[in-house]
């Protein structure tokens, strides 16, 4: 089975997905590692595992101030590799997915990464700074390997770039509920539905929502229109605190979403 | 010489941007188009860059340099004397000039040395926009001028305190300004940076530099220079400056990176300085990657994280390049080296004391090479120093350091 295949399964299940987000080698290698492990326990359907980079532009305070952190415990896009290994060896099953920015993936070197993102058991990728324009390389190297290249869609996305992305993402389609950057909001944005509405009439793809959401209450107000819901900063802010806390607010999400 | 597709030079440049901003850079690239085609668009800037920036900036002869050195004659292109003292309130004028046609009236830029801010506040002052600038605490720091004088101007000058507090992190604080904002805000880049039409367009409005020159220097001497020297941050200026001349095969160009304490000692913003050989493994090597939205060199760790720079000049202290520089040089059109802070100091005090010019910190790096080269040329050959800005606003770092 294709990382694409888990992926698509796991929005399969005849409930809306959950889908929490964690950074890797926050607060630090070991500790992180038993973060996702805790979402995946606390009843993730997919997880979205972050790869610290010096220059997040997509993300708010929350999660530049954790990948600033990881990047000073020294982690490198080759030990967020070889920590989704570790995780897939202690048993977290879970689907998985990178998100990361596209310069250290082109340091590394977009084929060798993808290939040994397939090995050690990454089913797909979102990358903020890559539009499909830019993608091709990328695309071809996830379509060798069976990975997911995931692309996202906002609130200022015309009917023509919707059509480009539901066309060109894979597994589902990542929709950012607000304009802006990532991090916990007080409200769901009051023109999330029409948005909503607005893709599902191109695609009967999957949707997940992402960006804003931190409770239990906004998690059911979104999982009502959507296949998926992601949960960042929320979870992150909570991750170096207290694990028992996180592990709350990851069950109180998962109730909310429903299942 | 052309771009061989839309957006890209080369294989560098490109839209590398979150989503929620790709229909903004259609928006503006459209838009962009249709101001650039419009004689009343054109009319507009051509008549304030007149009245109100005091174009055409003089074509100076620098002779007692010029004897004092030995070789070239040796020109001063002025951007110093620009209103707001840098070439800066160019672009600044026509992007907030674009900006209320698109019907934005807010505005959000960064700032390194402090000119750019400076003009985009300028230019939002005489406008009647909105403007918010984004600096780095460190650059906060050493242009303290430049924060009141935007302050005073009617901007809010917003401290930008994440990663190396530089230009870089000013620029990543715009860009998430922009993406949370974007219906009503336009981003005013300062240089031939980030995403398509971005460097295509300062490019564009920067040339009025080289236009002018080449007239200039035709008036004066009656052939061509033999060689352009400027500085290269982003590398605004430098392109301003060369495009006009890009045509013209006999005229050399060279652009003047900051070499910071050395190239050796890791602490520069040298992308295109050649890499030192060096057993250990280099903390930072300029490799093909993707920073604010295009596609260039930049000086990363070899793990892909961005480095942190150095240069005594705020306005040059950036890890990546303008995507168009990098086509020209693998092109070979445009050579480039560097000029470290201890030389930059050196021809600071030359220029002020022969010429009774005070060149900006950046433009002193152009001024650093010009000292090296001009006598080693021909005296009957010509070269053209573009001194991009004025430095009163460094005066505070040349007195610690002079």
């Amino acid at each position: 089975m294709t990382g694409i295949d888990r992926i698509t399964k796991a929005f399969s299940k005849g409930h809306v997905a959950f889908m929490p987000y964690a950074v890797l080698g926050y607060p630090d290698r070991q500790a992180s590692l038993a973060v996702v492990q805790t979402l995946a326990e606390a009843g993730a359907d997919l997880l979205e595992l972050g790869v610290p980079f010096s220059d997040p532009l997509a993300d708010g305070p929350t999660i530049q101030a954790a990948t600033q952190k990881s990047l000073e415990n020294g982690t490198t896009l080759k030990d967020c590799l070889a920590m989704t290994g570790e995780l897939r060896q202690r048993g977290v099953n879970t689907p998985a997915l990178l998100m990361g920015y596209i310069n250290p993936i082109m340091a590394f070197g977009i084929a060798p990464f993808v290939a040994e993102a397939a090995t050690v058991g990454v089913d797909g990728l979102i990358v903020p700074d890559l539009p499909p324009e830019e993608a091709d390389e990328l695309a071809d190297a996830c379509a060798k390997h069976g990975v997911a290249l995931v692309f996202l869609l906002a609130p200022t996305s015309t009917a023509e770039r919707i059509q480009l992305v539901v066309e060109k993402s894979q597994g589902f389609i990542y929709l950012v509920s607000l304009t802006g950057v990532t991090g916990a909001r007080r409200d769901v944005p009051p023109d999330l539905a029409d948005f909503v509405a607005r893709v599902r009439a191109q695609t009967d793809k999957p949707l997940a929502i992402g960006f804003g959401i931190g409770n239990g209450e906004q998690a059911r107000q979104v999982s009502q229109l959507a296949n998926g819901v992601i949960v960042g900063s929320a979870l992150v802010k909570l991750a170096a605190e207290s694990l028992d806390n996180m592990r709350a607010l990851a069950m109180e999400l998962r109730a909310g979403v429903g299942k | 010489m052309m771009p061989q597709t839309k957006g890209k030079f080369g294989t560098y440049g490109g839209q590398f941007v979150p989503e929620t901003l790709m229909p903004a850079l259609a928006e503006l690239e459209t838009a962009y188009e249709i101001a650039k085609a419009d004689q009343n668009f054109q009319a507009e800037l051509s008549h304030l860059l007149k009245t109100y920036v005091g174009r055409p900036t003089p074509l100076s002869f620098a002779k007692r340099l010029t004897n004092h050195l030995g070789g070239t004659k040796i020109y001063l292109k002025r951007e110093d004397v620009a209103h707001t003292g840098a070439h800066k309130i160019n672009n600044a004028l026509g992007q907030a000039l674009l900006a209320k046609r698109m019907g934005k009236p807010r505005i959000v830029a960064e700032t390194g040395a402090g000119q750019h801010g400076v003009g985009s506040a300028t230019a939002c002052a005489l406008l009647g926009l909105q403007c918010v600038v984004y600096m780095g605490e460190v650059d906060m720091a050493r242009q303290r001028p430049n924060v009141f004088r935007m302050q005073l101007l009617g901007a809010e000058v917003r401290a930008v305190g994440s990663g190396s507090r530089t230009l870089k992190d000013a620029i990543n604080e715009a860009i998430r300004d922009w993406v949370t904002n974007v219906r009503d805000t336009h981003y005013l880049l300062g240089s031939v940076l980030g995403p398509h039409p971005y460097p295509t367009m300062v490019r564009d409005f920067q040339s009025v530099i080289g236009l002018e020159a080449r007239a200039q220097i035709l008036e004066a001497e009656g052939h061509l220079p033999d060689l352009l020297i400027a500085c290269v941050g982003g590398g605004s200026n430098s392109m301003g400056l060369f495009h006009a001349f890009l045509p013209d095969q006999a005229v050399a160009m060279v652009g003047v990176e900051a070499g910071g304490c050395g190239i050796e000692s890791g602490k520069h913003a040298a992308r295109f300085a050649p890499p030192i050989s060096s057993n250990s493994r280099p903390m930072m090597e300029a490799r093909l990657g993707v920073l604010h939205g295009t596609k260039s060199y930049i000086l990363q760790t070899p793990d892909g994280q961005i480095a942190e720079t150095h240069s005594i000049s705020a306005g040059l202290d950036y890890p990546s390049v303008g995507p168009e520089h990098a086509w020209l040089r693998d092109e070979g059109r445009i050579s480039y080296t560097y000029a470290t802070d201890t030389e930059t100091l050196a021809a600071v005090k030359l220029l002020s004391q022969l010429e009774g010019i005070i060149p900006a910190l950046e433009s002193a790096h152009a001024v650093a090479e010009a000292i090296k080269r001009a006598p080693t040329m021909p005296r009957d050959s010509l070269m053209v120093v573009n001194i991009s800005g004025r430095g009163d606003k460094d005066l505070d770092t040349m007195i610690s350091h002079l």
